[in-house]
């Protein structure tokens, strides 16, 4: 008889273990590889903080900012923030509620059978490249959007309530159109039926199921527009954002600490605002 | 409805206040100047720049941007594990990584670690850990105690209480927030360059600088399909699981 060794014995082996060995190594392999492209280097991080220029920046945090003369002009950073984003979401509602007419198929004329300038293939064709428009004004990024815009119009407010204008308007479009989708289509097909024209049926049959769903979304979305406006703003777009990465390049600790207090509260209130607002319509 | 009548005429004065201080000059689309600049821009970018050399920069600049989604997540995942099962009285830090945005922790960082995507990297493993130590206190405070304390009563000792009790029964929700972050911050990463801090972003904003718009057009090209990508995959796995 031969005498197995016990843990040659194949009950007594994991039969897992030659996987589980591979899939630790290539995990292994995986991180060192990142840690190769993203320049990983935490002893770097820790030489950072013996070098004076970044060590005063951050010591230069505490106390904050507060000279009347930069609190007033960090306050009006602030509003002008709130103004980029606001005016952003007006005209990106301006652009999205149309085109969610224009997409909304309870709406299509042709599709019931009354006859069309150009008829069903036409009207067909143009929501296809609509909703394609949507899809991409909706899919680059709004920074980038900013970057681009800065470059044409210069640095400035313009460029911010641009690329909020934008970029929202191909999300405000679908969403309009599918919540304009999601009621009760009989309204609007027997106004439509009776003879009248697309925008009455729109006013009477559509709307007023839903307005308070649109506004509530509306304000929702306004409260994300103020935050992404303090993003913009680090690409030139104007408002907080703006004014924090010039204190952050001049190394302004006490000042960059003074615009994140501002930050934080802006949010918070933003929060706030668009809980109350969107309770008045529920 | 007098609550609603109250709520339109803030928003009615809002939108005014807004468009009246804010110093807008839209009527530059209609000079001649600015759609002649324009119209080059376009034109540029109508031809990305192609060569094989420029390609494989724009690729690696991709992984590069992978990179620092999947290693930021993972080190965010570490220490949210870390927090949750052990720090939990650091809640009020968690609150303060998650307020600041990925990309002013960005800017930040490049003051103390340079320019690339090390600053990037660190920016997003700080906002993220912010995120999901959050979700990971929470989704342990919901788990039942049951299975701790049975194997607490026969004796486990606390390091198996947690490897065979309280992660195992957490798990699923833990990978479930994990990945959804993950896809976050892959769209996050793309962007964040643009203030220096590494990955396609930053390279972008690189090429828009010196104005040489087919090269920007390909960078543009690229992280739209990263993130068209990112959105089909996820698409798919959660038709899958769902």
């Amino acid at each position: 008889m031969i005498r197995v060794r016990s843990d040659d014995h194949p009950a007594l082996r994991d039969p897992a273990s030659s996987g589980r060995v591979f899939f630790v190594g290539l995990f292994v392999l995986a991180i060192w590889q990142m840690a190769r492209l993203t320049e990983f280097d935490l002893l770097g991080l820790f030489a950072a903080f013996t070098d004076p220029a970044p060590r005063n920046f951050l010591l230069g945090f505490f106390p904050p900012a507060h000279s009347v003369a930069f609190l007033t002009l960090a306050l009006v950073e602030t509003w002008r923030t709130v103004a980029i984003a606001t005016c952003g979401m007006f005209i990106a509602g301006l652009i999205g509620l149309p085109i969610a007419i224009l997409l909304t198929r309870v709406l299509s004329l042709s599709a019931m059978g009354r006859p069309q300038r150009g008829g069903a293939v036409f009207s067909s064709f143009l929501r296809r490249v609509l909703r394609s428009l949507m899809v991409f004004l909706r899919s680059v990024p709004e920074l980038i959007w900013a970057l681009l815009l800065v470059r044409v119009v210069g640095l400035g407010p313009t460029a911010g309530v641009l690329a909020i204008a934008i970029s929202y308007s191909g999300m405000l479009g679908k969403v309009y159109a599918e919540i304009f989708e999601s009621v009760d289509p009989l309204p609007t097909l027997s106004l439509l039926n009776q003879g009248a024209s697309r925008l009455q049926a729109f006013a009477f049959g559509l709307l007023p199921q839903c307005s308070d769903e649109l506004i509530s979304y509306s304000v929702y979305r306004w409260e994300c527009a103020i935050r992404s406006s303090v993003i913009l703003g680090f690409v030139g777009a104007g408002g907080l954002g703006q004014q924090m990465d010039l204190s952050m390049k001049m190394f302004a600790g006490d000042e960059v600490c003074t615009l994140l207090i501002l930050f934080v509260l802006l949010v918070a209130f933003a929060d706030w605002a668009s809980q109350a607002l969107r309770k008045a319509w529920e | 409805m007098n609550a609603r009548l109250l709520a339109l005429f803030f928003l009615f004065v809002l939108i005014i206040a807004s468009f009246v201080s804010l110093d807008l000059h839209f009527l530059v689309f209609f000079e001649t100047d600015s759609v002649q600049s324009m119209g080059r821009f376009l034109l540029e970018f109508m031809h990305p720049d192609l060569e094989p050399q420029f390609i494989l920069k724009v690729w690696y600049a991709s992984l590069e941007t992978i990179a620092m989604s999947a290693l930021s997540t993972l080190i965010a995942a570490f220490l949210g594990l870390l927090i949750a099962f052990k720090a939990s009285g650091v809640r009020p830090l968690l609150n303060v990584l998650r307020a600041v945005p990925e990309l002013v922790w960005a800017s930040l960082l490049l003051i103390a670690v340079g320019l690339g995507p090390f600053a990037g990297t660190l920016a997003l493993a700080l906002h993220t850990t912010g995120v999901l130590g959050r979700l990971y206190l929470e989704a342990i405070e919901n788990q039942t105690d049951g299975p701790a304390c049975a194997l607490r009563a026969a004796g486990a000792s606390s390091a198996q209480v947690f490897f065979f009790a309280r992660l195992p029964q957490a798990l699923p929700q833990l990978v479930s927030y994990t990945v959804y972050r993950w896809e976050n911050n892959i769209r996050a990463a793309a962007v964040l360059g643009v203030v220096g801090a590494g990955g396609l972003g930053q390279m972008l904003s690189f090429h828009l600088g010196l104005f040489q718009m087919n090269k920007a057009a390909t960078v543009i090209a690229a992280t739209l399909i990263l993130v068209a990508l990112v959105d089909s995959v996820s698409d798919m796995i959660r038709r899958h699981l769902g």
